[in-house]
């Protein structure tokens, strides 16, 4: 496509990234970053209890402007969550704690100073009377009968059951193998780099309030804010400044948002929360809780036969919003099949209030869950045939001569060779030859491979999120494109950029259709008050949804470029290319500069039926089926444990990903890279551990264990470039996928290194101690010690 | 996360120091690096009136030496430990641990003394000094400076023998003879976290000095001198039997996994005993 001579710099190059030059220098501009004269700072009390009764609230009366409670923000509505699927729970999340509070670090009182260490000082001359109430700190302790209740309204403490069974009973009854496998993930923070953070002002010359946030979805931040402060959109600008990472953190509303705009829109002054590194530890921990019990049935090959399935999620005290408390189960239940062929399924989810921090969306959604629990099922199904686990995993992919295909639980594969993916990470980690070496290293450490195979759907369309029952439906992108009068050209569009590039990959899609060269585009992106309308950067959505605005955006200009141009050069449009950076028809040329000059200066030189529209464009976009377009990849991994410690090195890890037509190839590295190292701290570190009572335990860095440089591997990578059918130029989402896997290959991995002791683990992360502990509960004679809460 | 107010005086000498303190009343701090005091600080779980600043006072970085000790100064840095600004007297343990200490920035302004003085269980020098059978010399309790041996100076995580107007200012190390030798394995989940656990042997017979310790437990560290006897008579091998028995004894509180956990951290020092030197 972009084979025309000229620099590559359109779809497909390896252009350096625009944002870098600023990022690298310490030069962006983040929340914290912003000056501004008369700027308070907040600070938020929290609950220190996981649920209670509050029985009175008392400050002294000189401090009514500057420590507020919930009964000071007259006006402000709860931000509640509703759902078209029919048994689902209403939850109401109040801004500030009004009678109870469900979470330890829960807002209680908001508290505001010239300073942010004044203002946890005003935080102490708060008194809080709590009556404790018996806490849930599991799905077990939710779902036991006559347990305490969250939201006594409700009758139990469910948000959602679900139930889908395609008929399996008969499958099960005569199937030659089955295994039975529980499986568990920890609950986890996201730690984008930069945390939470909202400077709100009122801007009295656009009679507006102005939010600087730091989040994925701008425009949705202005609808829930004005729903919840009663104000109307038009008088809400909603301006993301830098933002330092999102990962489904910063796609929600967050009370926080909610109360400082409450600020600023009541005293008409600037007033900013930055969340610090304990808030988002303890108020923060909303993401990867799942808990599985599947039975997987299949023939005496390891085909798989039918699929029997319970998954629960620890779903957290309230809904987030927009997008509920059974996203996950939905997901969960929705993509377990994976990229497998099945023709049986049955599965019931939970979605359990339990007093914790909300549930919400971290990179992959549910599906670093699902694969981690699907591909052990596979893991185990091949070693109860006796076969390898590659070999059983290709058997039941769905091979490339089924695409398009529809699975069972109606998700549509658009396209690609899931089999071959598999194949060539096989090849690259060198599975053979590690099979005829020797099981233990020089150092004695047990080692293993293990491979993990998985779709991500991406930029899912409408009808899914319809399908999940999500109170907004994300739509179709929209983008504005323009050439300036200098011949430069500005792009816009409502999708926020949050460190995955969509500064320079739009950059270069509007390239590929105007040739204009990348260093004269600009893009602007986020500000409510200078972009088309985008529901945001999450589910692997940008590049497709906004990208393919962009590209029909850029598509309509560049041929009103041509037509002045054609004009300039005294042709027929049709007989006009672009070359070389400039618009040429045989040998004459003129430049973009030349067409910019004609229009917005010398109209008078133009004829008489010239298009009014202009050098300017807005332009929306729909893929042409709207069910989302599917990545795919499998990753493969060799490490070694030491049986001993408990600790895990990984030795190699290989990826083959395919996410159809790469607009920048290193991009989609760094995207894969990261995502990979999230799913290793998902594997083997990361972890939010409760007691009994759902007091958090990990509340510093010290506790909660992020994984460095030193415990990452060199990922090696190797691409695939199967085009979508169905989106502009080919493309398929990427920004989540990295983040699957690695559970799922890791876990596989040691429990393929530990076979020879016959220990296997069942929960990530996969720590020291569990590692440790299974192998202790291997070895017959052995006393066992109790599972340790807390991973060490 | 901001510290609560407090006052900030910088010391200009040692005995300044020791002044500031005693009038405080104990309600003030000493701050050297900072890397275990400042977080305390943010997290408003130390909130001291008054924070004393040493880092430039004077007689903190003094040095002396004789052949039996050599003796450092309080205020030198893990990062000058590291990179041999100053001689290392064990023959390469100091320079090793150091090296092992957290993270380069944070070994940058930690100090030895201040380490000591937080007493993390998990920290390196905390372990080590026990090992090496160093002396802390602590100043502002009298006239005279007072001398612990350091492995009791740690009476329990983050309990020290330190006095509410006392510094230490500097730690006496013995000198390893040539035959010395030493080990010291830590295991920890990642690269600069604390330890889970920590073996150091040290076998220097001529100086009469043969000890094995288990560090990073939940409180002070433990000594193991069973095994380390049977290291000085029969040797590494034989030591490593005994091990898992004596941590049973010493540490009776830990629960199975982390005793064997300290067990496998004091066999792999005892297998790698005098590597360390010869690389």
């Amino acid at each position: 496509m972009s084979g025309d001579g000229a620099v590559a710099e359109g779809i497909g190059a390896r252009a350096r990234r625009k944002e870098d030059a600023r990022h690298l220098r310490g030069r962006g501009r983040f929340v914290g970053d912003i000056h501004m004269p008369g700027l308070r700072e907040v600070a938020f009390l929290r609950s220190p209890m996981a649920h209670a009764k509050i029985l009175s609230k008392t400050r002294s009366p000189d401090h009514a402007l500057d420590i507020f409670f919930s009964e000071d923000l007259v006006g402000v509505a709860p931000i509640v969550t509703r759902s078209s699927i029919p048994g689902y729970k209403v939850s109401q999340y109040p801004v500030l704690a009004t009678d109870k509070v469900r979470f330890v670090g829960e807002p209680v009182a908001m508290c505001v100073a010239r300073n942010r260490a004044i203002a946890e000082d005003l935080i102490e001359q708060v008194e809080v009377g709590y009556d404790e109430l018996p806490a849930i700190a599991s799905c077990a302790g939710g779902r036991r009968e006559n347990s305490e209740l969250l939201h006594p309204e409700w009758g139990d403490n469910l948000f959602l059951e679900t139930f889908f069974d395609s008929g399996v009973d008969q499958i099960i009854a005569s199937a030659p193998i089955s295994v039975e496998l529980e499986m568990s993930c920890a609950r986890q923070t996201m730690h984008p780099m930069e945390g939470k953070g909202v400077l709100a002002w009122w801007d009295d010359r656009a009679d507006q309030l102005v939010v600087h946030t730091s989040t994925q979805v701008p425009h949705l931040i202005r609808a829930g804010l004005a729903e919840c402060l009663g104000i109307a959109q038009a008088q809400i600008r909603v301006a993301p400044p830098d933002v330092g990472g999102g990962f489904g953190y910063k796609c929600l509303l967050q009370p926080e948002e909610v109360a400082v705009a409450w600020l600023a829109a009541t005293f008409k002054k600037p007033f900013r929360w930055t969340e610090d590194r304990r808030e988002h530890l303890v108020a923060g921990a909303n993401a990867r809780q799942h808990e599985y019990h599947i039975k997987a049935y299949a023939d005496a090959q390891g085909r798989l036969l039918a699929l029997d399935a319970e998954v629960s999620v620890d779903t957290g005290a309230y809904s987030v919003w927009p997008f509920t408390a059974c996203l996950e189960a939905a997901q969960a239940g929705g993509n377990l099949p994976g990229p497998y062929h099945l023709a049986a399924y049955r599965c019931r989810t939970y979605s359990v209030a339990t007093n914790k921090p909300p549930f919400a969306p971290y990179r992959g959604v549910a599906r670093p869950g699902v694969c981690f629990a699907m591909e052990q099922v596979i893991d185990a199904i091949a070693q109860k045939v006796g076969r390898e686990a590659w070999e059983v995993r290709r058997d039941n992919l769905v091979p490339a001569s089924a695409m398009p295909y529809t699975n069972i639980t109606n998700k549509h594969y658009d396209s690609g060779d899931y089999p071959e993916a598999l194949v060539a990470a096989k090849n690259m980690i060198g599975l053979e030859a590690f099979r005829a070496g020797p099981r233990r290293d020089d150092k004695g450490r047990y080692l293993g491979i293990g491979f993990a195979s998985f779709t991500e759907q991406s930029a899912h369309g409408t009808k899914v999120f319809a399908s999940w029952g999500l109170p907004l439906v994300p739509g179709f992108d929209q983008a504005h494109v323009k050439l300036t009068p200098d011949g430069a050209l500005e792009v816009a569009a409502g999708i926020h950029t949050i460190g995955q590039g969509l500064e320079t990959t739009l950059a270069q899609i509007a390239h590929e259709q105007t040739r204009v060269p990348l260093k004269h585009i600009r893009v602007t992106l986020g500000d409510t008050a200078m972009t088309p309308f985008s529901t945001g950067a999450y589910a692997s959505r940008g590049i497709v949804m906004s990208g393919g605005a962009v590209s029909r955006a850029a598509e309509v200009v560049a041929g009103r470029i041509k037509s002045i141009a054609a004009h300039l050069l005294q042709v027929e449009p049709a007989a006009v290319g672009f070359a070389e950076g400039r618009i040429f028809a045989a040998n004459a040329s003129v430049s973009y500069e030349d067409v910019g000059r004609a229009w917005y200066l010398r109209p008078d030189q133009l004829p008489e039926t010239v298009n009014t529209a202009g050098l300017e464009a807005t332009e929306g976009y729909k893929p042409d089926v709207d069910t989302g377009v599917f990545s795919y990849a499998t990753h493969a991994v060799r490490l070694a444990v030491d049986a001993e410690t408990g600790l895990v090195e990984i030795l190699d890890y290989a990826i083959v990903e395919d996410c159809g037509r790469m607009v920048n190839p290193m991009i989609v590295e760094g995207q894969t890279y990261g995502g990979a190292a999230q799913g290793i701290g998902t594997a083997l570190f990361e972890e939010s551990p409760y007691d009994d009572n759902a007091q958090p335990l990990a509340s510093t860095l010290l506790d909660y264990i992020l994984p460095g440089p030193t415990e990452l591997p060199s990922f090696r990578i190797d691409h695939r470039e199967t085009l979508s059918p169905y989106s502009a130029h080919g493309i398929k989402g990427v920004g989540e996928g990295g983040a699957i896997a690695p559970p799922a290959a890791i876990v596989n991995a040691i429990n393929d290194a530990l076979s020879p002791l016959n220990a296997a683990v069942r929960q990530v992360p996969a720590s020291p101690r569990r590692i440790r502990d299974a192998i202790r509960r291997a070895r017959p004679s052995q006393a066992v010690a109790p599972e340790a809460g807390v991973a060490r | 996360m901001k510290s609560s107010a407090f006052e900030l005086k910088h010391a200009r000498t040692l005995r300044e120091a020791t002044e500031l303190l005693a009038a405080a009343d104990g309600d003030a701090k000493v701050l050297a690096g900072g890397q275990s005091l400042v977080p305390m600080l943010n997290l408003r779980l130390a909130r001291p009136k008054l924070l004393v600043d040493i880092k430039r006072a004077s007689g903190f970085r003094e040095l002396a030496a004789d052949d039996k000790v050599f003796s450092i100064g309080a205020g030198w840095t893990h990062a000058e430990i590291e990179d041999g600004v100053l001689e290392d007297p064990t023959r390469g343990l100091l320079r090793s641990v150091a090296h092992g200490i957290a993270y380069r920035a944070v070994r940058n302004r930690g100090t030895m003394g201040g380490s000591l003085a937080h007493a993390d269980p998990a920290a390196d020098w905390v372990s080590t000094l026990a090992a090496l059978g160093a002396t802390i010399v602590v100043e502002g309790g009298g006239e005279r400076p007072k001398r612990h041996a350091a492995e009791s100076f740690v009476d329990g995580a983050f309990a020290t023998k330190l006095g509410e107007a006392e510094v230490i200012s500097a730690i006496e190390v013995p000198r390893l003879s040539a035959d010395a030798s030493w080990a010291y394995h830590k295991i920890c989940r990642k690269t600069g976290e604390f330890a889970n656990a920590i073996g150091v042997v040290v076998l220097d017979l001529k100086a009469g000095l043969q000890r094995v310790l288990a560090g990073a437990t939940s409180g002070s560290p433990a000594l193991l001198p069973n095994t380390a006897a049977r290291l000085a008579e029969a040797g590494p091998r034989a030591a490593c039997e005994i091990v898992a028995e004596e941590i049973r004894v010493v540490l009776p509180n830990l629960d199975l996994d982390t005793q064997e956990l300290h067990a496998v951290a004091i066999r792999r020092a005892l297998a790698t005993l005098g590597e360390g030197q010869r690389r």
